[in-house]
């Protein structure tokens, strides 16, 4: 009998999961179809009631018109505040990916005094959100605002990153790298020659989950940079949007331009993206 | 020759071992390890550390300091010891505690707000997509899709959306709906609503990382479990409250403290919004936004500091409760 219920029920739950998702799914679409839609459609026709969301008109002027508005050096050059974007999550993403590694490794895998004294303030500097250090960092560099190493070197050791890899060497059985080390390898080679390529998992997530961090960094940037030539792009759509007179088409247009990179990271990396979210959830 | 086989390695190592330890020499071979390990997991720390102490331990340490200071940015005058006197005017001064304790009353509202609806909707949204169905991929790329979009893109989009004219996408659907009786209403402008415009977008863009969390989390629940309820003939709603709930109350409590300590740290949105977005700014100025406009717009960098304090030992006391919270009940 049960079986009997659960078969006649199937068609229609499935019909009904099917339709609240695809409702929800809907209503949650709408922000990204209108940035998308008005993106491409004239200026004047964007913030023009429901008929926003009509994909008339369309073409890729606003696109064009943003990237010839923003050619010179008054303004800033759009190339350049994407090269900056580009190049400082770069550095972060692969500068933080090597020492925050290596320091995991040194702090899991080999014994040393001092070394859980050394663990436990990283465990504590994991408590400290970057808004409560901005402030003096703000006036300890600030005669080196408008530089870009200055954008960049607060992000790369970072604690959290180190602690998700500590967690993923830990769970590395001890014997593969007994093996490697009876063999003559030393702790240098022994990481990176076996336990490196062992932890790709870790490093994509980690990897990913800096890249998007910094790719939408703000408060940093907000505080440090006046110099359109070193301006990273989320700055850049925060200064654009707030044009007089606005041009709607440009700023969405603008918008995509910023956000298509991840996107892209996005669609081919999906899987790490869930698993380093879900992965932050260990640290409860 | 050289196998990394632990299999092969571990014995062969043993085999050779007792007549070397026999004799002194092996000993010496064994501390040298012992002295190289010392030394390079000291190394192999120091690049990572000495960064998390230049940019969080140090300017931490400094920001309690400049607390206690009177320091001002391109002032002429030396800086000179303040005591407490930042924080007294912070929550006693007449002009100075308006604005931060304004600040402060907006973080928590967003915050009361924000952690229940987003946790529910959360929940809600993970179980529709805790289920076996085609392209069910798919829905969970969507509504995870605005936590990639960096936070001044999402503001801007919703500026639109909620645009104060006749024009506004909100306003024109709510005119379409009321048969033409809803007129212009400033969203965002407005006191009453330019708060609860901030906690729509943010939601929007945050739910999708607190519903892969608790995704993961259902996902760990064994499916007997369900099974068995099903044989005692249980309900939907009786499976959800004694399978469901107990089976991720970890996972919900962990995600609602971390939820908190986000929305202390609330600060994109909010700038972007009352810089050139017509957003009301006594309504939803946050703690963040306080410091950063003390510190950058007024150069009171004591001041500046004295409000990250009271922001981190806010962080700092929900962080703690998350731990109590969440410790037991890992251990039953």
């Amino acid at each position: 009998m049960s079986t009997n219920t659960g078969l006649t029920r199937t068609p229609l739950r499935r019909f009904l999961d099917y339709a609240v998702l695809s409702v929800l799914a809907f209503i949650f679409a709408l922000p990204v179809l209108y940035l998308l839609i008005g993106s491409l459609k004239p200026s004047d026709d964007v913030l023009n009631g429901l008929s926003g969301f009509l994909p008339t008109h369309l073409s890729f002027d606003n696109y064009t018109a943003v990237l010839d508005s923003l050619n010179s050096d008054s303004t800033g050059y759009f190339w350049r505040f994407m090269g900056i974007s580009v190049l400082l999550a770069f550095v972060v993403v692969t500068g933080g990916l090597f020492v925050n590694s290596m320091a995991a490794y040194g702090l899991s895998r080999l014994k040393w005094r001092g070394r859980n004294a050394v663990f436990t303030l990283v465990l504590l500097l994991m408590l400290v959100p970057f808004e409560s250090v901005a402030v003096p960092l703000f006036y300890m560099f600030n005669d080196q605002r408008n530089t870009l190493y200055v954008l960049a070197l607060p992000f790369i050791a970072n604690a959290f990153s180190v602690y998700q890899f500590h967690t993923f060497f830990r769970s590395i059985p001890p014997s593969i790298e007994e093996a490697a080390r009876i063999d003559g390898a030393g702790p240098w080679r022994t990481f990176f020659a076996i336990v490196v390529p062992m932890s790709k998992p870790a490093f994509a997530s980690v990897a990913i989950l800096t890249f998007l961090t910094q790719w939408g960094s703000f408060l940093w940037p907000v505080l440090m940079v006046s110099d359109p030539s070193v301006r990273p792009l989320p700055l850049e759509m925060s200064v654009f949007q707030a044009q007089l007179p606005p041009d709607w088409g440009q700023t969405l247009a603008f918008g995509v331009l910023l956000v298509l990179p991840v996107l892209i990271v996005f669609a081919f990396f999906q899987r790490w993206f869930v698993q380093g979210v879900a992965s932050s959830a260990v640290k409860g | 020759m050289t196998s990394v086989e632990p299999a092969h390695a571990a014995p062969h190592a043993r085999e050779k071992s007792p007549p070397v330890t026999a004799v002194k020499p092996a000993r010496p071979a064994r501390s040298v390890r012992k002295n190289r390990d010392r030394l390079h997991g000291l190394l192999m720390s120091t690049p990572a550390v000495a960064g998390l102490i230049a940019f969080v331990g140090i300017p931490f340490g400094y920001a309690v300091v400049l607390s206690f200071y009177n320091v001002r940015l391109g002032s002429p005058l030396a800086p000179s010891f303040f005591g407490l006197e930042q924080y007294r005017r912070l929550f006693t001064d007449p002009d100075l505690s308006g604005p931060f304790l304004r600040a402060l009353l907006n973080n928590l509202t967003f915050a009361v707000v924000v952690v229940p609806v987003q946790t529910a909707l959360a929940l809600g949204l993970a179980i529709l997509l805790n289920r076996k169905l085609k392209a069910i991929g798919l829905f969970r790329s969507l509504f995870f899709m605005p936590v990639v979009f960096p936070m001044a893109l999402v503001a801007v989009i919703w500026r639109l959306i909620l645009a104060r004219s006749d024009q506004g996408m909100l306003n024109s659907a709510l005119h379409a709906v009321s048969f033409g009786n809803w007129g212009a209403f400033d969203w965002l402008g407005d006191s009453a609503t330019a708060m609860a415009s901030i906690i729509v977008l943010s939601i929007w863009q945050g739910v999708g990382f607190q519903m892969v969390i608790l995704l993961a989390g259902l996902q760990q629940i064994p499916g007997e479990l369900y099974e068995a309820a099903e044989l005692d003939r249980a309900s939907r709603r009786q499976q959800f409250r004694h399978v469901t709930l107990p089976g991720i109350r970890g996972t919900l409590v962990f995600v609602a403290m971390l939820t908190s300590v986000l929305s202390f740290r609330v600060f994109d949105q909010v700038y972007v919004l009352i810089r050139g977005g017509g957003l009301n700014e006594d309504a939803t100025r946050t703690v963040m936004y306080q410091a950063v406009t003390t510190a950058f717009d007024q150069n009171n960098v004591g001041q500046a500091s004295a409000i990250t304090v009271v922001f981190f030992l806010i962080v700092v006391a929900l962080t703690l409760i998350q731990r109590r919270v969440v410790r037991p009940d890992n251990e039953d």
